[in-house]
Parts: structure tokens; C-alpha cells; sequence
């Protein structure tokens, strides 16, 4: 099953609700997603802890029914 | 820790970096993995490629090891540094290279 864009920006806000999301669907086919995400949950954490963040929100879809999402995780600039 | 942790612990601590990646650096499998082999070429490092493929168990075991669901998952020194969107973003800035100690690959 594929997820929408809607539903993994959804997921994401859960968790991070000041996270500005953007969301592209690379292939249009539901199921390589390319997002850009920006909060100010991420302030003095690492990449891969910013990433593990995400992935967390998301919740075991990533390598399931979400087959790719390429990630890019940034806190707010001053 | 279960045989397969232990496994991939003894070779993240004693590779000085270590990718595990579907298919090997010579045929990926995966277009993600491709592009993590095609960064450390390009920068020159010599690495352990590690083939998940081989093993359903340490596919699901480098999972669980880092924390981490997907794959590829670049190891330096003993630590994990990320994932194939970390290894880009640190390739573009020029953090990897500095990482790596490589000399300016140019």
C-alpha cells in the first residue's frame, strides 16, 4: 500500500507540530517521496538523530508500505 | 546480544569504514547504495562493502543495529554516519571528506 503525501505530512506533524513540511513525489507513483522538513525539534541534534526523529513519526512505514523517502531535516534559521 | 549483533558490531568496530549496502561496491543492487559507492569512489576511500543481500538476518539485523530502517548505512570508525540523503548532504558540504581525512579529492 502507498501513502499519500497528506498522510506522511500528517504523521510527521504529529510528532513535530511546528515542523514546516514539504513533500514531492518524485516518481508519482505514491511511493518515492522526497521531503524537507524543518523544526525547531531538530536545535543541537545531530543528522542522524534528526532523521531518526522522522523515521520515528513515521513508524516502521519506511521500508514497508513507504517504500523510499529521501530526507532532509534542517532546524529553523535565526 | 544475538550472533548476528555481534557479528556486525566485531566488523564495524575493526573496518575503519565499513558500507552495507544492497549488491556489492562492484554491482549494487539499489540506486541508493549506488550513489553511497559512487561518493566514497569519488572521494577515494577504500571501504568494506557488506552485501545485506546475502542474509535476510542482517538485513533485518543492520536495522536494528543502528536504528536506522533503511539501507544503505555508512560506518567510520565505529560509528554510524547515515544513511544515503546524510552521506549526499555531508558530500556537497564537504563534512565527508573532512571525515574521511581525505586530500581534497578535487
Amino acid at each position: 500500500m502507498a501513502m499519500t503525501a497528506d498522510q506522511i505530512e500528517r504523521l510527521i506533524r504529529e510528532s513535530l507540530p511546528d515542523a514546516t513540511v514539504e513533500i514531492r513525489d518524485l516518481a508519482g507513483d505514491g511511493d518515492h517521496y522526497a521531503a524537507n522538513i524543518v523544526s525547531a525539534a531538530f536545535i543541537g541534534k545531530s543528522r542522524v538523530q534528526q532523521h531518526q526523529m522522522i523515521y520515528a513519526a513515521l513508524s516502521g512505514r519506511i521500508g514497508g508500505e513507504l517504500h523510499a523517502l529521501a530526507l532532509q531535516t534542517s532546524a529553523p534559521k535565526e | 546480544m544475538s550472533d548476528i549483533q555481534g557479528w556486525i558490531n566485531n566488523e564495524v568496530k575493526s573496518n575503519e569504514v565499513v558500507l552495507f549496502m544492497k549488491g556489492t561496491a562492484q554491482t549494487p543492487m539499489c540506486g541508493f547504495s549506488a550513489r553511497v559507492v559512487q561518493i566514497l569512489n569519488h572521494v577515494g576511500t577504500p571501504f568494506k562493502d557488506i552485501n545485506v543481500l546475502e542474509s535476510n538476518e542482517l538485513r533485518q539485523g543492520i536495522k536494528e543495529y543502528a536504528n536506522w530502517p533503511t539501507i544503505p548505512q555508512l560506518y567510520v570508525k565505529g560509528e554510524f554516519v547515515g544513511g544515503c540523503d546524510i552521506i549526499t548532504e555531508m558530500f556537497q558540504s564537504g563534512e565527508l571528506q573532512t571525515l574521511l581525512g581525505a586530500k581534497s579529492a578535487a
